[in-house]
């Protein structure tokens, strides 16, 4: 699969594989994908180019796709406007404690959840669906006191603390992965004298590898792009997430915004997003083919 | 079990069931979160169904989730589909349709901001390419629910990577031997890809319901629920409630309703869903 063929679905027929009616479909969806992939990039396109500009050029319409003049001094002046080196370095931070917490406790309870159906399984599943469905705001108040009587107001714990407990979101996704898993697998397992935290170590994670890189980005994004959270919890600015930083950009401190640099701000926000996912990617989409049956 | 679900259950203790059995004594109060709670029985309750917003809150997000859950879902699958093919640069579409998911919340949010600005934004001139003049989209009560339903299909290149990796596991036997059982493309999809990746499809559609009934970010951060409560999300309303009218309790009951109609909708969709739901496993039902 990681062969694709150098010429295009119109290219003559090859000598291997003679090519058939399929053609057409192939063609079809190319120019599908070409259309709706140049749309899906054009706002971001337009992220990227803005944040070159300058402000002057910014209310021009129509909107110019490349900018007049390349305002590189933008990417240098965001870093002199907020504290934006401090609060990069506080979201990574936030971002992969977050990460290892999640994929310690959230794979253990999936473990659990794929594998046994002993008295209660059922109901402690559905509770822990249940928690999926609690809106954050619901649970936000008497989670605060708790919290501020912890001691934990200005400090990240209340942002890192709680994924060490596993999320729901999670578990769910890799209980349907483990599910999918062969139980012969396991009882082959079972014959060898396995210990079941053995098995979920050495059988079940090394087969999810994808299931478990969806999760890390997951949790990684979600805990990158929070606003809500840190908003509650953080108040001291050398303490400020990204996206509280961002946020704060569209404060009244400017009347109007400064859309360049939110831009490059946006820009900068992606970018460990990006690179996890230029790492993660083989994993992410080379699925589970190998799960063992062969 | 016990053993290793244990952390998730003292978690669900102390961060889930505390809270919630406090919020659910809350809905019962008048509570302004500086002077102690004070009972009121159902007031809370009463008051909902007589109130306007309520209402409003309701229609706007199941409006939201009917249309942008499936429309997100079908998209997400078709990518899947096309570029679970041999096709050429594969990569580079995976990588492109993923792309703007990776820039959500505040950013997201503002980025799109700028873009449905109905004179200097990207939409609409993109719009008048195809001799469309297009509304003043989050000014208008009447397209800002569509404005903000576009941009939520944006970001179906995350369903997109996780159907393709649903796509990756339906073994490449299962297709061979449907295939010299003389079955067909579509019969193929139907009958071999559909249950082995109705996981994935059934996943989704629980989540995609939650997340839509909880949007937040966008109404907050790009219309405050307006123009003229266009965008009055329920959460939106449960938050102003609480943090700007300082009305806990009635909030409080607020999440309650939520939580039970999601619940419901949750619980339908698992019932209705097992007699469709394919494990490869076997064990679990």
């Amino acid at each position: 699969m990681s062969t694709i063929p150098a010429a295009g679905p119109t290219a003559s027929p090859s000598l291997k594989k003679p090519r058939r009616k399929l053609d057409a479909v192939s063609i079809v969806s190319f120019i599908t994908l070409i259309v709706t992939t140049f749309l899906m990039l054009l706002p971001l396109f337009f992220m990227v180019s803005t944040s070159l500009k300058s402000k002057k050029e910014l209310l021009k319409f129509p909107p110019t796709f490349l900018p007049e003049s390349w305002q590189w001094s933008n990417y240098k002046e965001i870093f002199e406007t907020l504290n934006f080196g401090q609060m990069y370095g506080n979201s990574l931070l936030i971002g992969v404690l977050t990460v290892v917490g999640t994929l310690i406790s959230s794979s253990l309870a999936a473990y659990g959840f794929a594998r046994y159906r002993g008295k209660g399984s059922n109901m402690w599943f559905m509770l822990m669906l249940s928690t999926m469905m609690l809106p954050y705001p619901a649970i936000m108040i008497p989670q605060f006191i708790l919290f501020s009587k912890l001691n934990w107001l200005d400090t990240f714990l209340p942002l890192i603390v709680p994924s060490f407990f596993g999320s729901a979101y999670n578990i769910f996704l890799l209980r349907q992965f483990f599910a999918t898993l062969p139980e012969e697998l396991f009882d082959a397992g079972r014959i060898d004298g396995c210990t079941e935290l053995r098995m979920w170590r050495q059988i079940a994670l090394p087969l999810s590898g994808p299931a478990l890189a969806t999760v890390a980005i997951f949790a990684f994004i979600y805990s990158w792009n929070d606003l809500l959270t840190p908003v509650l919890y953080l108040s001291s600015s050398d303490k400020f997430t990204l996206p509280v930083g961002m946020s704060s950009f569209t404060s009244s401190r400017f009347r109007i915004p400064p859309w360049h640099l939110l831009m490059v701000a946006s820009v900068l926000a992606m970018l460990p997003i990006v690179t996890l996912f230029a790492i993660a990617q083989k994993r992410f989409v080379e699925g589970i083919v190998l799960t063992g049956i062969k | 079990m016990y053993l290793f679900i244990s952390p998730w259950l003292i978690g669900f203790l102390v961060f889930a069931l505390y809270p919630i059995l406090s919020s659910l004594y809350y809905s019962f109060t008048d509570y302004d979160i500086i002077h102690p709670p004070k009972f009121v029985g159902l007031a809370n309750y009463t008051e909902m169904f007589h109130n306007d917003l309520f209402w409003k809150s309701v229609g706007v997000t199941l409006r939201y989730t009917f249309i942008s859950v499936p429309v997100q879902l079908l998209l997400a699958l078709g990518f899947a589909l096309l570029l679970n093919q041999k096709i050429p640069f594969r990569g580079f579409f995976r990588t492109a349709m993923y792309f703007p998911s990776m820039v959500s919340g505040v950013a997201m949010s503002l980025l799109w901001y700028w873009i449905f600005n109905p004179s200097i934004g990207l939409f609409n001139y993109v719009l008048s390419w195809f001799g469309i003049k297009g509304p003043s989209w989050l000014m208008s009560p009447e397209y800002a629910l569509h404005a903000l339903i576009i941009m939520s299909l944006w970001t179906a290149g995350t369903g997109m990577i996780l159907f393709l990796a649903g796509l990756q596991g339906v073994p490449a036997s299962l297709v061979e031997a449907a295939k010299l059982d003389g079955a067909g493309r579509f019969r193929i999809f139907l009958n071999v890809t559909i249950p082995m990746i109705s996981p994935v499809l059934l996943f989704q559609l629980i989540m995609g319901i939650i997340d839509s009934f909880q949007v937040f970010t966008q109404a907050y951060v790009m219309t405050q629920g307006g123009p003229n409560y266009s965008t009055w999300f329920y959460v939106y309303n449960l938050y102003t409630s609480a943090f700007k009218e300082y009305r806990a309790g009635y909030s409080s009951a607020l999440a309650w309703v939520l939580l039970i109609v999601v619940m419901l909708f949750t619980g339908l969709i698992m019932k209705f869903s097992n007699r469709y739901v394919h494990y490869e496993g076997g064990g679990r039902k």
